[in-house]
């Protein structure tokens, strides 16, 4: 083959990109930021269309927020005294998300740690592999392991009166967090440079010197946010916790007691509403709610980043 | 070449090999306390893969495999029981600042905070002399607790040579610390290396030849991981070296 001379580029050989080029690039800019614009679109759409299901009885005069939001009493179908107070369902979403998450952040952190760090490559390979499959398994197989098994145990080894109880769900919604919370952790400590790795253990640092003083603190943006995923998957799963939780509405005094969540009421009672009804629509304002509280907690994890950042 | 029982360091027939490749092919030297020893040598003579040898981070190198014996103070680097006691007695430079994302002092406090101090006025006085060692003090005493990685490439470089005395290493290495760094800055460090020789000992690899010929007492010339020669720069840097590839490859005519 002969090679072409190479020449300096002067102002007659100059080479041009074709017209076609220079259109399909602006197209392939287009798509991106059209796709780019459709995620805010859709996110929107999905408030708006919330919101114009809910807003009827938000501006009714009978509805009362402060009774919708602080009052115990959930009495949607009731033929006497109507009742639309979703302390309960708050409280039940709250606790098992609680006790969820105190199981599932040290299982998780510790195992993302464990993965990244102290594990051999075989081991490794076998761990992500398990993580994943345990991250496929669909939410109703989780509440039908809820029923089945562990509701057993619960009675079996445990003062409950009833297997299926705000512990079941925790324990459930904490086996569904536990692969989130590890893949992105895993994925945010292996972002850390190894250069930071050499530099410690090159100053003596032991390996638990090496995960507490420097890799924590680098990764923890990425740590917070596969927490923050384990927190999201927790609010807002709906079917594990509809058979685990017991399906109660009631304000739990201790973890074997049975809750209902928000979730879960609006999965059960939806479907018997009638379309356009008060219950209909105070089901979806209740869906704003649930709205509201992830945000607010991202919100909130946001402004924690954000603050330790600027130190 | 015998084997001085004093020497600080002793090398005898190191190999090392990665995977199939090998990086040091047999490599005999030793390094008397209190001197600096310049290394130069072309890219992939195994230089780095030396220093690594010496303070053993080429444990974490899958697939490495070292042969023949590191003696410091008479003791075999591989048989040490504290691998990070023996880390600690060793000051590494890397080529490339690498700033951990904390602050400026306590990236410098790091080490002597794994070591187990404590006290707040000895960490202090340790922070402040270890920066002035690295001739950074003056530019940073007013803002160590902001982030080490905000610094200048050059202030960086400084401040990882801080952290490499920090833990009041016996031996310092130096890998091409002066790649990020500009000219006047080297000089200044240069003389503070000369300082520190009364107190450790010093090993230098170094791809300027001159730094080496400014700054070492003896040198060794590395290629494709065997040991060309070692001597004083008196003789490895006159008209004629015992090795004539020393010679060409300092004279620039390859290399």
């Amino acid at each position: 083959m002969i090679r072409e001379p190479i020449t300096a580029p002067g102002p007659g050989r100059r080479h041009r990109r074709s017209f076609w080029s220079l259109l399909g690039e602006q197209a392939v800019e287009a798509a991106i930021r059209l796709s780019g614009i459709s995620a805010i679109v859709f996110v929107l759409a999905i408030f708006f269309f919330i919101f114009r299901e809910a807003a009827p009885v938000l501006f009714s005069e009978q509805f009362d927020p402060i009774e919708f939001l602080f009052s115990v009493q959930w009495y949607p179908t009731s033929a006497v005294d109507v009742r639309y107070g979703t302390l309960a369902l708050t409280a039940g979403t709250a606790g098992v998300t609680l006790l969820a998450m105190a199981l599932a952040v040290p299982f998780g952190l510790g195992a993302a740690i464990f993965v990244s760090e102290f594990c051999g490559p075989r081991v490794k390979e076998t761990l992500k592999v398990v993580i994943e499959l345990l991250a496929a398994i669909p939410s109703v197989v989780w509440g039908f392991v809820a029923l089945t098994v562990l509701s057993r145990l619960m009675v079996e080894y445990t003062s409950a009166p009833v297997g299926v109880n705000m512990l079941n769900g925790g324990i459930i919604l904490a086996l569904m967090s536990v692969p989130i919370i590890v893949s992105i952790g895993e994925d945010a400590l292996r972002a850390v440079p190894d250069s930071y790795r050499e530099a410690a253990v090159a100053m003596g640092a032991t390996r638990w010197q090496l995960v507490f003083r420097v890799l924590l603190p680098a990764a923890r943006h990425g740590l917070l946010a596969a927490v923050l995923l384990g927190v999201g998957r927790a609010v807002g799963e709906t079917m594990a916790v509809l058979m685990a939780t017991g399906h109660a509405v009631h304000v739990p005094h201790g973890i074997l007691d049975s809750v209902r969540t928000l979730t879960a009421n609006i999965a059960a009672e939806l479907g018997e509403a009638p379309a356009g009804s008060e219950h209909y629509r105070i089901l979806f304002l209740t869906g704003i709610q649930l709205f509201a509280i992830t945000f607010a907690v991202n919100l909130a994890a946001d402004l924690v980043v954000r603050g330790t950042r600027r130190r | 070449m015998a084997i001085d029982p004093r020497a600080k360091i002793e090398v005898e027939g190191l190999r090392l090999a990665y995977g199939h490749r090998e990086a040091i092919r047999g490599v005999s030297f030793d390094v008397q306390a209190n001197e600096i020893l310049g290394i130069i040598g072309p890219a992939q003579s195994g230089k780095t893969s030396l220093l690594r040898c010496l303070n053993r981070t080429i444990d974490f190198v899958a697939g490495a495999h070292v042969t023949g014996t590191i003696r410091v103070d008479g003791e075999d680097v591989r048989r040490v029981r504290d691998v990070f006691d023996l880390r600690r007695r060793i000051g590494m430079v890397a080529p490339l600042p690498v700033g951990l994302p904390m602050s400026i002092y306590d990236n410098v406090a790091f080490a002597p905070r794994c070591a187990g101090i404590t006290s707040r006025g000895e960490l202090d006085g340790r922070v402040e002399r270890c920066l002035r060692q690295a001739a950074l003090w003056d530019e940073v005493k007013d803002r160590l607790g902001s982030l080490g990685t905000k610094l200048s490439g050059g202030q960086q470089q400084r401040l990882t040579i801080a952290r490499a005395l920090s833990h009041e290493p016996e031996i310092l290495c130096l890998d091409e610390f002066s790649i990020a760094i500009d000219p006047v800055t080297t000089m200044r460090i240069e003389d503070v290396l000369r300082e520190l020789k009364r107190e450790v000992t010093i090993i230098l690899v170094t791809n300027l030849t001159q730094q080496a010929r400014r700054l070492a007492d003896r040198t060794m010339f590395l290629m494709a991981g065997e040991l060309v020669e070692i001597g004083p720069n008196a003789v490895v840097f006159s008209d004629a070296p015992a090795q004539r590839k020393t010679y060409e490859y300092i004279s620039g005519l390859f290399g």
